[in-house]
């Protein structure tokens, strides 16, 4: 099945929650809705799924317009942030019950359920109440029910934000293995760009109710249309530096320039928006040309194998992403080393004018 | 201000404990020295929430004692304790205002008025409150209303502690950091034990000088975010800190030294000596993602391996190898050329743990 959204808007009480979305997802993709809190990603899958009417535009199931269809005459199943499971019932029934709700035989249900509980790592909890399993093994069996049904659309609501992140870790991996093999679309939704990335697949970039970039989710990564897109799509954030582009510097202020080299040369003067990775500003230097500037150390934010270490120095505030756990007291001086390639431009409209080209290959 | 000692420490919800399994905290000795910057880090259902309880007086434990200073406080309560604690959520007064919120424990302990303004002013500058202070509390965001309730919890210079309760929960993800700098800028000024509970390991890596990490109620290692990642002392630390986590194989000991099922891993004669000394056969070799050596060619040093996939992670990438019948994993740096199904890897030696029983073997290694 294929889905696609045509110029579909949705206005609540005259506030735009979406505004003229065009996004056709292909049968078998797996899709992450990518935007911060009220960017628009739940109120998009309920007109995908139905449970709103867009105000404008249209909605195609296989080319057919099912705009004012509702969800019960869909083939879709939705998963949330809650872990939302009949609690009277046996994870066993919790899983069969939209099987027997489509009046499927006994034999047949017994056989998809214990199928699905297979992939979902449940069969051992079968006979159990959801109230009596960890977070985890509950979210586990509200999914599995999603699936048994071989639906066509799945919808999932941030179903990993209640869940600790060693869970999440273990459920995106297992999401990326299982919708290999299945030709439903999963729309997934989340607030994390890193969980984009871990989950592969097609990304659509949301901002308060519109959609900024669609594509391949590495692709979208690497080559942001604009600079919203390219904010929106990191973690820790792109730092971005205003400067000048003269016929032969690069000019951030009178204390930071360079020489206006190969990469950037396309350039015409004028003033740009330079947007550089966190990743790609270092402790040391990666390249001769590098620029080394002195900045203080705000936080030193850790996640246990990796820094996010913001630092700031009169005219400039930065953020590197280090590999490894750096230790450092807020307020230290330290030397950072700022790429000179490897420099995204956006000019003053925030329109992506120089990608840099990636280096190890695709 | 105090030392906070638990000693033989141990404690239960059963009335008739009969093995080791029946322990939320298992017997352990522990101090949290004065003045330190602490955290509580494990999984839900680790004993984190127990200790967390007994060190503030909110349980008492089974078995042992909980020392202030050299005071044994097992019967006195949170309030005599003098401890101060931060929650999830926040805790102020929907209609008083900021001040008076902030003042409130001041109060409570009868301090004379003269010395309560000064101290709120102080508090409310440090946490960026001051242009609040006279707005009702109810009238706050989320994020206001959480450094209020850590206010609360600051403006006593003479408790013993401040316990922290999973405190930015409900904050914004974008000014979460902006709280954490403020934590580690309070901790610098004020020189008060905090201890800090989370299930999150960039909450605690970033606040703490020191973490203990807690599993199945034992605290199986106290150490610096650089020591829980360089040399986790348990496979657990090793699997629960860093994403992802450490590699393990299980390996059996030979006259020569360590075999993972037809294949020689090289170890250092001090880790074969240790490893075969101990008569365990529980061994595991350990080596993070990130120190997995990827080689460009093939060579002598290096096993081929089959690749199950590589993962773009941005600005790096995930590879997953097959090593025998693991799965392992190592992290390629974004410049670094991507192999295509089969990979030459190797385990650099100092890189390389030990694990007996699941505890690493010190070799003395620094």
């Amino acid at each position: 099945m294929s889905l696609t959204l045509e110029n579909v808007s949705k206005t609540v009480d005259g506030e735009d929650w979406i505004s003229d979305v065009d996004l056709n997802l292909e049968p078998g993709s797996f899709n992450v809705l990518l935007g911060r809190t009220l960017a628009g990603k739940t109120t998009l899958m309920r007109l995908m799924a139905g449970l709103e009417k867009p105000t404008q535009g249209r909605v195609l199931m296989n080319g057919v317009d099912v705009t004012g269809v509702s969800v019960r005459e869909r083939n879709l199943s939705m998963v949330y942030q809650q872990f939302i499971n009949y609690p009277a019932h046996t994870v066993y029934d919790n899983i069969a019950s939209p099987l027997r709700l489509a009046k499927m035989s006994k034999k047949v249900i017994d056989e998809r359920v214990r199928e699905t509980a297979k992939m979902l790592h449940l069969e051992s909890m079968l006979k159990r109440y959801p109230l009596e399993l960890s977070g985890g093994q509950q979210q586990r069996t509200a999914m599995a029910r999603a699936l048994v049904k071989d639906a066509e659309l799945i919808l999932f609501d941030e179903p990993l934000v209640n869940l600790d992140y060693k869970l999440r870790e273990e459920f995106r991996e297992e999401l990326r293995e299982l919708f290999k093999t299945k030709n439903c679309i999963a729309v997934y939704a989340t607030t994390e760009p890193n969980e984009a990335l871990a989950l592969g697949g097609n990304t659509a970039v949301l901002n308060e109710g519109r959609l900024l970039q669609y594509g391949r989710t590495p692709e979208v990564y690497h080559q942001p249309k604009d600079i919203l897109t390219a904010e929106m799509f990191s973690e820790p954030p792109i730092n971005v530096v205003p400067g000048l582009v003269t016929e032969s510097e690069v000019t951030f202020d009178e204390t930071v320039h360079f020489k206006l080299n190969a990469d950037l040369q396309s350039l015409t003067p004028g003033r740009y928006q330079f947007g550089v990775r966190a990743s790609h500003i270092g402790l040391v230097p990666h390249a001769d040309d590098d620029l080394e500037l002195p900045m203080s150390v705000d936080l030193a934010e850790i996640s246990g194998s990796e820094t996010f270490l913001h630092v700031r120095s009169d005219k400039l505030e930065l953020v590197l992403h280090l590999s490894g756990v750096h230790e450092y007291d807020v307020d230290e001086q330290i030397k950072v080393y700022f790429p000179t390639h490897k420099i995204y431009a956006f000019d003053m409209n925030g329109s992506a004018v120089h990608v840099p080209t990636r280096m190890g290959g695709v | 201000m105090a030392e906070i000692t638990l000693s033989s420490l141990a404690h239960t919800y059963e009335t008739n404990p009969s093995s080791p399994e029946d322990y939320a905290i298992r017997k352990m000795d522990h101090v949290w020295h004065q003045g330190g910057a602490y955290a509580l880090l494990g999984p839900s259902g680790c004993g984190k929430s127990t200790m967390l309880n007994i060190i503030s007086g909110l349980l008492q434990p089974s078995e042992g004692d909980v020392i202030f200073d050299s005071r044994i406080v097992n019967d006195l309560s949170p309030e005599e304790r003098n401890i101060a604690q931060v929650f999830q959520f926040p805790v102020v007064y929907d209609t008083m205002t900021v001040f008076e919120n902030l003042a409130f424990p001041l109060r409570n302990i009868k301090t004379p008025e003269h010395k309560i303004a000064p101290r709120v002013h102080e508090v409310a500058d440090i946490l960026e409150l001051t242009s609040v202070l006279k707005r009702k509390a109810k009238n706050l965001n989320a994020d206001e209303k959480q450094k209020v309730s850590m206010g609360r919890g600051l403006v006593r210079d003479d408790v013993s502690a401040i316990l922290f309760d999973e405190p930015l929960t409900v904050i914004d993800p974008q000014l979460k950091w902006k709280l954490r700098r403020k934590l580690k800028q309070i901790h610098e000024q004020f020189n008060i034990t905090m201890i800090y509970v989370t299930h999150d390991q960039l909450e605690a890596s970033t606040f703490a000088e020191k973490i203990a990490v807690m599993y199945e109620g034992k605290m199986v290692q106290f150490g610096s975010p650089r020591e829980l990642f360089e040399r986790p002392a348990h496979t657990f630390v090793g699997f629960f800190i860093g994403s992802p986590g450490m590699n393990f194989l299980d390996v059996t000991i030979t006259d020569t030294g360590a075999r993972y099922g037809d294949i020689d891993i090289p170890v250092s004669s001090r880790q074969h000596a240790i490893a075969r000394a101990s008569g365990s056969d529980n061994i595991k070799v350990g080596i993070r993602p990130e120190f997995v050596h990827v080689w460009d060619d093939r060579n002598e040093e290096a096993f081929e391996v089959p690749i199950k996939d590589v993962e773009d992670l941005g600005t790096y990438r995930i590879m997953s190898f097959y090593f025998g019948d693991s799965l392992m994993r190592a992290r390629l740096h974004e410049d670094q050329r991507v192999p295509q199904k089969k990979a030459y890897v190797s385990f650099p030696e100092q890189w390389l743990t030990l694990y007996i029983d699941e505890y690493r073997v010190e070799v003395g290694d620094e």
